[in-house]
């Protein structure tokens, strides 16, 4: 039986909507002081709400945890407790070996410096000595195949090669522990084999890793044992299987969790999944490609409606609305109906996105659902490589200066 | 087999032995982890490093600008303060007067500054990876320090060129630069964790820098001051620190006395308690940046 390498007890973290909304200039708040001189003392109404709730866990050295659960379930807030970034509110964890943090791609990463400075750069922000870097650093550039490259500065990359890099750099770190945060979201599909491939190596070299992410395809492969994280607290754990399937079905009966109203029983009509249909792929909630792509939602009709109101929006992770559309009143019969969409491509910045479908007739809401699981985009990158500047479109361009 | 010791200090990657970290909600003022800061030395070198290179990196002129500045300054002290103001300079030629000031003043000044804006500037490292946060304000103030070293070099040929040869007094110049450097991180710590918190403390750190070089004897002797208001100006650290700079180098002017005992103490208040004050706001740096 292997040793316990991470225990935690009853793990909590409260955030102050208040201390995150509130103003973080000093000038506001003396200006409140000078508006109303007892304010100063008087405590300015909190908001909390919990992040993370009364979580216990236990990983065993050699295992691979994979946390699964919906955006804002508190998957990366417990992350990063055990990472140190953050300190819990309750709660105790003991971590006993090195641990090294993945939590974004190209941590550090400084954009004057050229490839070689940012590999030790990066590396030591990361946990490895300079002897380390020194030890791999030819590994490195040859796993980011940026031979050529390594001593240009890393702001004339293409996003491509700035991503291949900086999975270089973190595919060669030799932590006792890895805490993964979905980094794998990123970059090209052929390059995120070779990291998955990496991490496998590593797993299989007998190193702990607790792993979050939304490619269930990669959480099967990859983890010994899942928790899913529900509404900031554990909601099942155990066998990789087991947790997958049940939170797949869940995902399937279109559960809401604890932020969203119930869906209403809607006898009328219900939608029941949705699916990238076309081109036909191995992961039917995975945008890999940027041509014509063929989006099918399934509406079961159960009794006959004369002049329904289809809508249909996008979301990206911060909610904001991508794109909406709308159909003119039509009619629908009863039984399974199948909703196809085909767009010429569908740029977007890669990440996590939400199909929203809604049915209306005479202005009331027959069904609206949050379509489940999230579309994750992946795809390849066409952005610039800083974040401030990667926008939120991903559309190949083509350039010349003079015609040329 | 490694052996397994409990403590609550994280080690860095590569160090040698395994260690039980335990993770707990923040509790206490009292807590200095100086020995994880440490541990992460190596850190604190790249963390300068980056700083050196993409400071040079980045300006055509490159190093030439560090000579450039505070000679442009001397200049215009020179000039205003010197020529036409005429204010006394303990019988110093203007340059080196001025020059002699300047050096330890820019150090201080930019050290100081970059301090203030350490935390918020390396945001998204901060939320993203676990080091001692303190390595960030350390890295500040040495990393001036590659400024502060060519400045000096071109002090040295300026004092040359008037013919002034160092004096035994000079082996106090590594005391004094230690001051400006206790003083710079002590001052910063305070104010990179009230950045943190406010962020409109950057707007008032030209202010207060500008208020500072005033209340320092970089423009003019601290001669001027009268002899009872003396006792107040000797706590300002960089006032021993400039005047004693002048003097290890040209053996004019206030060599340092019992008053600089009394503002290193002073430093070491602000200091001690900008280390408490700094690992306190470390716990929730994360959420707030």
């Amino acid at each position: 039986m292997s040793t316990v390498v991470i225990h935690g007890e009853g793990l909590g973290k409260r955030y102050h909507r208040g201390a995150i909304q509130q103003s973080t200039l000093l000038r506001d708040h003396l200006a409140r002081a000078l508006k109303s001189p007892l304010s100063l003392f008087r405590r300015p109404k909190d908001e909390t709400f919990w992040a993370l709730e009364e979580v216990s866990l236990e990983v065993r050295e050699g295992e691979v945890l994979g946390l699964i659960g919906r955006n804002g379930a508190g998957k990366t807030t417990l992350l990063k407790i055990l990472s140190r970034i953050t300190k819990p509110t309750t709660g105790w964890a003991e971590i006993r070996g090195r641990v090294g943090s993945l939590l974004e791609v190209g941590t550090g990463f400084h954009p004057e410096l050229t490839g070689r400075e940012n590999t030790f750069l990066s590396g030591a922000i990361l946990g490895m000595s300079k002897r380390e870097i020194e030890r791999k650093f030819d590994e490195i550039v040859a796993f980011a195949e940026l031979e050529k490259f390594i001593d240009t500065p890393v702001k004339h990359y293409s996003s491509g090669m700035y991503v291949r890099l900086a999975f270089a750099v973190a595919a060669h770190l030799e932590p006792e522990i890895l805490l993964v945060d979905e980094v794998l979201a990123v970059g090209d599909i052929n390059f995120q084999k070779k990291c998955l491939g990496k991490m496998g190596d590593v797993a299989r070299a007998g190193r702990t890793i607790v792993l979050v992410s939304h490619q269930l395809n990669q959480i099967r492969r990859l983890c010994h044992r899942v928790a899913w994280i529900d509404a900031a607290s554990v909601r099942q754990v155990g066998n990789t299987h087991e947790v997958v399937s049940a939170y797949e079905a869940a995902m399937a009966r279109g559960e809401r969790n604890g932020h969203q109203p119930e869906r209403g029983p809607a006898p009328k009509a219900r939608f029941v999944r949705w699916e990238i249909a076309g081109p036909s792929g191995e992961e039917p909630h995975i945008l890999k490609t940027l041509d014509t792509v063929t989006l099918k939602f399934t509406v079961d009709i159960r009794q006959p409606i004369k002049a329904g109101h289809y809508g249909v929006a996008l979301r990206n992770h911060e909610q904001q609305v991508v794109w909406a559309w709308e159909t003119r009143p039509l009619p629908l019969d009863v039984g399974e109906r199948q909703l196809c969409h085909t767009f010429p491509m569908l740029p977007l910045r890669p990440g996590l996105y939400t199909w929203l479908v809604a049915l209306y007739e005479r202005g009331e809401a027959i069904d609206v659902w949050d379509c489940l699981p999230e579309m994750m985009v992946a795809t390849e990158i066409f952005q610039h490589p800083q974040d401030q500047w990667s926008g939120i479109l991903n559309i190949p361009v083509s350039f010349e200066i003079d015609g040329r | 087999m490694v052996s397994i010791t409990q403590s609550s200090v994280a080690l860095p990657l590569h160090s040698g032995a395994s260690a039980t970290v335990r993770i707990e909600p923040p509790h206490g003022w009292l807590q200095l982890r100086l020995d994880e800061v440490w541990a992460y030395r190596e850190l604190l070198y790249f963390f300068v490093w980056r700083d050196v290179k993409v400071r040079y990196k980045q300006t055509v002129v490159g190093i030439a600008w560090v000579v450039l500045q505070p000679l442009m300054t001397m200049g215009v002290f020179t000039l205003f303060f010197g020529r036409l103001a005429k204010l006394p300079s303990d019988g110093l030629p203007y340059p080196v007067f001025y020059f002699s000031a300047l050096v330890p003043w820019a150090y201080f000044s930019t050290a100081l500054q970059s301090c203030t804006s350490v935390v918020v500037d390396n945001q998204r490292v901060i939320t993203k990876v676990y080091f001692p946060r303190l390595v960030l304000p350390l890295s500040a103030v040495v990393s001036g320090l590659v400024d502060f070293a060519i400045g000096f070099v071109v002090l040295l040929v300026v004092t040359s060129i008037y013919g002034i040869k160092p004096t035994p007094a000079a082996l106090w110049l590594p005391v004094l630069l230690l001051l400006a450097v206790l003083t710079a991180l002590g001052v910063g710590l305070w104010m990179s964790a009230l950045n943190a918190l406010y962020r409109d403390v950057r707007y008032v750190m030209p202010f207060l820098v500008q208020f500072w070089m005033f209340a320092s004897p970089v423009a003019y002797p601290s001669s001027l001051v009268p002899q009872r208001w003396r006792w107040l100006y000797g706590l300002n650290p960089m006032a021993g620190v400039i005047d004693g700079f002048r003097w290890a180098l040209t053996g004019h002017g206030i060599a340092p006395g019992p008053l600089m005992l009394a503002s290193a103490a002073a430093v070491m208040v602000v200091l001690l308690g900008g280390l408490f004050f700094f690992q306190r706001m470390e716990g929730t740096v994360a959420d707030r940046v």
